[in-house]
């Protein structure tokens, strides 16, 4: 009586801990369909602007004829620039018709690549770097810091519409680190307050001063240099007597 | 431009990668070009002589070994990335893909190695881990190769545990129509429904978007499959993501009885499988045949037969003193028939046949109307009757024969939508387009034939000045110096007033350059005929020009399975009799007196003659439903009971009849040479008469394709294509 009392708790615990059947969270900001929204659906019309489209043939001159998909990439980072940071879908058909190709071959470059976002975003695409160096210098203060200060969540755009975040890997500055991305630009060596003050900036419309914070130039050591300080040896320095002439 | 895909572009190019297995059809390409030296690799220490460029596991197919694989397809670009064909080579530090691998001089490729069985265990796993464990509720399960060879290949045990409970990689389903379901969790990426889509079908919808994990199989936008070949991505998928709509949940494979068959809905006559169970036909496959369909098959043939079970004719009928069609028992409906052609002046009866009649019925049918001495048998379809008319063989088949057009380097199109009136022709002339250079040029109105060409117009004046060699058209200098031109003909033009010119016109334009040719054996004059039964029907004798025997005011009009609409109650004397027999209740039953319940293509034994003259046979692989009775008998029984008794009793004598009338009619699945084609151009001459008209076609989008006959018609799978296709028209993308 009691075991079977038991064995039916037990059952029940079981029960409580492994029925929920799951699939995988979604490892990606993004969707890999296209989902028509007011905001982005094919009856948006997209045209390169003048200045573009002059960028668009230069572009094209450069590929060979029968090779002129090699400027897809590109052309819709074009579109992506002149559309404000995003790639609607109108700009994917738009490519697709300059190049003669079938839509669906710019859709899989498209969502193959990261940098090319596919919904709506803020002027400023803030992209923080958490990977290894950066976390290990404060990336996760710099990132709550930029969170507080634009009212943003990772993946989403800011209630001003003016900011987005997006959580990068490795940007390529771990010397720097920890680093930000806002669009083109590298803000470096950050501290929670830099930050601050380039958010501050930015929503001011402001052009932060790009690069290290820490009053580096680049990546040299902190306090100076730390080797290579002697004058640099001239020609034939360590050759042989013999062969001097 | 590159015409196909990169990877094939840049692959290794021989002869045996474009077409593994070598068809019957001649290989042009091989007899000119000087053949390299062989070389030899061992698979598993047996030595086999291969072309340079072969693969290592088209090599290992050659001494009978066979490397399991997912992604690579002989009909397909290779693609490499299953990895499933992985084989250990010696003196490599890797394992290597067989399928994208070129042989080496002296090669030892191990297929059954630790190595090669580890490697494969490995990818098994891998593919597994991504792969929902749903096969008892999967439509594939029985014929899934990733079932299959997980049992051959994979691991006796799991390492999979779910420890974290974090679930197994899903992926959204998408909709690509009413014919295909897809349950995309279960795709392996193999991508081989995407190169399909892009080489054959030539409908560039599939692709993969995102990458890694989150890669996906899709169109990405919600878009249905607008291709006339898109059942065969199902038969290509290895695993259950791609299965058939109609079909879902309907049997196993180890449940049906598969008897192979003969498509009629098309003039092609492609080979079939049809699977049934409980006498019930519940799904058709395509049946490998490398002269016809190689392997594929059109949406019609495939998905039309589910309208095998509706509206269908079961009981014998007459109609009653209210006008009503009644049913009755099988001797009220002969007697009242055979009263009706008894009483009846000969040269009053009129036997027309319809699109899908079988070559014993129509003979029957003729033997039939004669002995009850009229003349007056004829075909819903029109072939024009001046210069040698129907008499001469070659005016009215695909002479070059399908697979031959492969080897064509230059097509000329004159009225045809080839697309739609034949779709697996036209994936051939996509295969000739897209490996072997062909050009294609169309002389009609503009439609999308899912390749390029040259629109010359719509004009027919442009058939006659190229027929003169008058015409300005670079059209004209490519077809002189092509080496291997051919030139196709639709039969919906033969209709028009202008049809008997046009005709004459192709004639001389095609013989005129057929005599230029170095190849002799080369024929360039093709006719496209529109329906199963018009070739059996022009052999057999009938007459053509329905249109004014019903001018003439039959008496007795005896319809053998004819709904095209050309018969009419308008047209007809008020006291005529129909007399209808067939298998549907269409336009034709409609318009009845009398109806004879006959059996459909899946029902009977019997004879078609597809559009390139080669006969072929369908077998019975379910019973006619209710009362209904094979069409020859049905004629024999009627013309006992009429007095015009015909002297054949069973299958092997009414065949024996057929070859009397033309051998090739029961010479099944051979085509006979044609001959006498100058002489059906010298008595065409007469026909060259000034054309003004324009040309036009019947079929021209996709959804005029799905419903063209009785079986289609009556099919609702084909009718929510059709809406599919409207709706789909709709939309942006």
């Amino acid at each position: 009586m009691l075991s079977s009392l038991r064995s039916g708790v037990q059952g029940l615990w079981r029960v409580s801990s492994r029925a929920l059947q799951t699939t995988t969270t979604l490892q990606h900001d993004s969707l890999f369909v296209h989902r028509d929204t007011p905001e982005d659906n094919p009856n948006i019309p997209f045209e390169f602007s003048t200045a573009n489209q002059k960028r668009v043939d230069a572009l094209l001159a450069i590929y060979p004829e029968g090779h002129k998909r090699g400027a897809m990439i590109p052309l819709l980072d074009l579109a992506q620039r002149q559309n404000g940071g995003w790639l609607p879908i109108s700009a994917m058909h738009k490519v697709a018709e300059i190049l003669n190709l079938p839509r669906m071959r710019v859709y899989e470059v498209a969502t193959f690549y990261t940098m090319f976002i596919r919904r709506p975003i803020g002027k400023y695409h803030v992209q923080v770097c958490t990977t290894t160096p950066c976390w290990l210098r404060g990336s996760d203060a710099v990132l709550n810091a930029i969170k507080e200060a634009t009212g943003c969540e990772v993946g989403g755009n800011s209630p001003c519409g003016k900011f987005s975040i997006s959580e990068v890997e490795c940007l390529g500055a771990c010397v720097n680190a920890p680093m930000i991305q806002v669009n083109d630009d590298y803000y470096e060596d950050l501290s929670v307050e830099d930050t601050k003050e380039i958010i501050e900036k930015l929503k001011k419309d402001e052009k932060p001063k790009p690069g290290p914070r820490s009053g580096r130039f680049a990546s040299e050591p902190l306090g100076g240099l730390t080797s290579l300080t002697e004058e640099p040896t001239g020609p034939g320095f360590g050759l042989q007597d013999g062969l001097k002439a | 431009m590159l015409r196909q895909p990169l990877t094939r572009a840049l692959a290794l190019s021989s002869p045996t990668r474009v077409a593994p297995v070598v068809p019957a059809a001649r290989r042009f390409a091989e007899q000119v070009s000087v053949q390299p030296e062989k070389v030899e690799v061992f698979i598993d220490d047996k030595p086999v002589y291969v072309l340079p460029g072969t693969t290592v596991l088209q090599a290992a197919a050659q001494v009978g070994v066979e490397i399991p694989r997912f992604c690579y397809h002989e009909r397909l670009a290779v693609a490499g990335n299953c990895r499933m064909c992985l084989v250990e080579v010696e003196k490599s530090p890797k394992p290597v893909a067989a399928c994208a691998m070129p042989v080496m001089k002296g090669m030892r490729v191990k297929t059954n190695s630790d190595l090669t069985r580890k490697a494969r265990e490995g990818v098994m796993e891998f593919l597994l881990v991504n792969h929902p464990l749903d096969c008892p509720i999967c439509d594939q399960g029985g014929e899934c190769d990733l079932q299959d060879q997980s049992m051959a290949f994979g691991s006796d045990r799991s390492r999979f545990t779910d420890i974290h409970f974090s679930g197994k990689r899903a992926v959204e389903d998408k909709d690509v129509g009413p014919l295909i379901k897809t349950i995309m969790t279960r795709c392996i990426h193999c991508t081989r429904c995407i190169r399909f889509a892009s080489e054959v079908a030539g409908v560039d919808d599939f692709g993969t978007t995102g990458r890694g994990t989150d890669m996906q199989v899709g169109t990405y936008v919600e878009k249905m499959f607008l291709s006339e070949l898109s059942g065969n991505i199902i038969d290509l998928c290895p695993v259950g993501a791609l299965t058939s709509k109609p079909y879902s949940f309907a049997a196993r494979p180890w449940e049906t009885r598969r008897i192979d068959s003969v498509d009629v809905l098309d003039p092609l006559g492609s080979n079939i499988v049809v699977a049934t169970r409980t006498n019930e036909v519940l799904r058709i496959l395509p049946r490998t045949n490398e002269e016809i369909n190689e392997e594929w098959l059109s949406d019609k043939s495939r998905f039309a037969c589910d309208g095998l079970k509706r509206q269908r004719l079961v009981t014998p009928m007459l109609k009653d003193s209210r006008g009503n069609l009644t049913p009755v028992e099988w001797e009220d409906a002969i007697v009242a028939a055979a009263r009706a052609l008894r009483d009846c002046p000969p040269d009053k009866i009129l036997a027309v046949a319809g699109d899908l009649a079988d070559a014993e019925a129509l003979i029957a049918l003729k033997d039939f109307v004669n002995r009850l001495g009229s003349e007056n048998t004829y075909t819903e379809q029109y072939f024009p009757t001046g210069g040698s008319g129907t008499d001469l063989r070659s005016s009215y088949l695909l002479n070059t024969k399908i697979a031959n057009v492969e080897d064509a380097d230059f097509v000329l199109l004159i009225g045809t939508n080839v697309r739609f009136e034949a779709p697996l022709l036209n994936a051939r002339i996509r295969k000739a387009f897209i490996h072997n250079e062909t050009d294609v040029a169309l002389i009609g109105p503009k439609v999308d034939l899912t390749y390029e060409y040259t629109y010359v117009g719509d004009s027919a004046s442009l058939v006659k000045d190229l027929a003169a060699g008058t015409s300005s058209n670079e059209v004209l200098k490519r077809l002189e110096s092509a080496k291997r031109p051919v030139v196709i003909l639709g039969a919906d033009q033969l209709k028009t007033e202008e049809g008997a010119a046009l005709l004459a016109y192709t004639q001389e334009l095609a013989l005129r350059l057929q005599d230029n040719l170095q190849d002799k054996e080369w024929k360039v004059l093709n006719v496209l005929q529109r329906t199963a039964s018009q070739v059996a029907a022009l052999d057999i004798g009938y007459k053509q020009g329905v249109g004014e025997a019903l001018a003439a005011g039959p008496r007795v009009v005896y319809l053998l399975g004819a709904d095209g609409g050309v018969v009419t109650r308008e047209a007809l004397p008020k006291d005529t009799v129909v007399i209808y027999q067939g298998h549907h209740g269409d336009a034709g039953a409609s318009i009845a007196d009398v109806v004879l319940p006959g059996a459909a293509y899946t029902e009977k034994r019997a004879t078609y003659v597809n559009a390139e003259g080669r006969a072929q046979q369908t077998l019975p692989a379910v019973t006619p439903p209710g009362l209904a009775r094979d069409d020859w008998k049905i004629i024999r029984a009627l013309s006992e009971v009429s007095g015009a008794g015909l002297p054949y009793d069973n299958l092997d004598e009414i065949r024996e009849r057929l070859s009397q009338v033309s051998p090739a009619l029961v010479a099944y699945g051979d085509v006979q040479a044609n001959n006498y084609f100058a002489q059906a151009r010298a008595l065409a001459k007469s026909l060259q008469k000034p054309v003004s008209g324009k040309l036009d076609v019947q079929l021209k989008q996709l959804e005029d394709y799905f419903m063209t006959d009785a079986i289609s018609r009556a099919s609702p799978t084909m009718a929510k294509c059709v809406q599919a296709v409207l709706k789909q028209k709709t939309s942006p993308y």
